[in-house]
């Protein structure tokens, strides 16, 4: 068994500093960099992110990512967690602020959540539809924060979802790639029990 | 919670300061009984000119797994981008605000609206609430509504309403308040000052119709914690986050 190497990617888009610190508390080594060479030897990759869909990508293009994700992701098939923007950029393509082109290992799109209010702000209900990451959490509730969500054309790789205004993917699983699009980061108990999942149950 | 930069404090009526010790242990408690949002303002960093206090607020971030609101010193968008790197989720602008309304629209297009909350200091005068700044110290003459329609155009995601008259005193919310702030603006207001028992806390969302609850007094000098106030307001129909 290798050891666990957590590799969070830190690419300018908001509060990355909140998952490392999860990590800490649960003792998981984790790092938190955009360094290619760092990339290569992880075990785990967490994306988080707060933000828009058209600035992730770029920052991403722009610290010369893309690739070596790719391979990391879809060739090598290293467990990844996508967390809130980090969900999102799975898709093929997202519509914040025009149309934009995503990672696109999700077929699907990242659209505005129709909902009367937006941003959807605050702790929620999920509803489970398989565990897998989701095992053993002690309560249900979430905190998001977003405007936007991933809508997957394949129905069958949503794990749970949640209702704001209308119903919507809160947690998906694709082969290696996971995504929340809740923030587990800042859902206490829940939401560590759920990086823990993550890590634990794909070592 | 409010630091005054070397400790945790609760006012009355923004003036009789009560010492409460350490900010970094008191985070823990909250964190450990689960409450749904952290506030933390430093009261003194404008007044005394100084930055927010990073190496405490970093210590904070270490013990919070919710969400963080951090206020108090922020005056640039550098500012802003230093505490949301340690580990901050939304950040409270006051004075700056008063000063400089545009540092408001500036915040919400770099970092979106609903990482900016726009904290707003009122006092009853006669029939109506002023704004006040400087610690309830100087009224700036607008009115309370008037400066909350106006915040919520600037692109201010929330509003974080504090009572004056009502602070630390324990009985009960300005309703009238918090009635006018909440229906002038769609976007959430956060109530703080004056509840001493949980009927207040009740009255406040269900009469003033605010979208959230900020308690200080009854968790220091109380035995109330946030399980327990959830428990009866949901008995009370209204929908909380309980564990």
């Amino acid at each position: 068994m290798t050891t666990t190497n957590a590799i969070i990617i830190d690419y300018e888009m908001g509060n990355v500093a909140s998952v490392a610190k999860a990590l800490d508390k649960l003792a998981i080594k984790n790092k938190l960099s955009n360094r290619k060479s760092d990339i290569k030897k992880a075990t785990h990759l967490i994306l988080p992110g707060v933000g828009a869909f058209g600035d992730g990508i770029k920052n991403l293009t722009k610290l010369g990512l893309v690739d070596i994700l790719n391979k990391k992701v879809v060739q090598d098939k290293t467990p990844f967690l996508g967390i809130c923007l980090g969900m999102q950029l799975l898709a093929e393509k997202g519509h914040e602020f025009g149309e934009h082109a995503g990672l696109g290992w999700i077929k699907g799109e990242t659209i505005k959540l129709n909902s009367p209010t937006l941003p959807h702000i605050g702790w929620n209900d999920i509803k489970i539809l398989k565990d897998d990451i989701l095992k053993n959490i002690p309560d249900k509730n979430f905190y998001f924060v977003h405007s936007y969500v991933l809508k997957p054309a394949d129905k069958k790789i949503i794990i749970a979802t949640c209702k704001y205004g209308v119903e919507f993917p809160a947690v998906i699983r694709h082969k290696n790639i996971f995504a929340t699009q809740f923030h587990p980061e800042k859902s206490q108990l829940s939401g560590l029990k759920v990086i823990d999942n993550f890590i634990k149950q794909n070592a | 919670m409010l630091f005054n930069g070397f400790n945790l404090i609760k006012t009355i009526k923004f003036n009789t300061v009560r010492n409460l010790g350490n900010p970094v242990q008191m985070a823990k408690v909250y964190n450990s009984r689960n409450v749904d949002e952290l506030i933390f303002i430093d009261m003194k960093a404008s007044e005394e000119n100084r930055s927010p206090s990073l190496e405490i607020i970093k210590n904070i971030t270490k013990e919070c797994f919710m969400p963080l609101t951090i206020g108090g010193g922020i005056h640039s968008i550098e500012n802003i981008q230093k505490l949301l790197k340690i580990g901050a989720d939304k950040i409270s602008i006051n004075s700056e605000a008063l000063v400089h309304s545009e540092f408001v629209t500036q915040a919400a297009k770099k970092f979106g609206s609903q990482c900016v909350v726009v904290s707003i200091d009122a006092k009853r005068i006669g029939k109506d609430h002023y704004v006040f700044r400087n610690r309830g110290r100087e009224n700036t003459k607008l009115k309370a509504v008037d400066w909350a329609k106006k915040v919520e155009k600037l692109g201010a995601g929330e509003i974080f309403l504090n009572s004056i008259d009502q602070d630390g005193v324990m009985k009960g919310y300005d309703l009238e308040l918090i009635k006018k702030v909440s229906s002038a603006v769609s976007i959430p207001v956060i109530a703080c000052g004056g509840a001493g028992k949980v009927q207040d806390i009740i009255d406040t969302v269900k009469i003033g119709g605010a979208d959230a609850v900020s308690l200080a007094s009854m968790f220091h000098y109380s035995g109330h914690t946030s399980n327990s106030i959830k428990e009866r307001m949901q008995g009370s129909k209204i929908p909380v986050r309980i564990l």
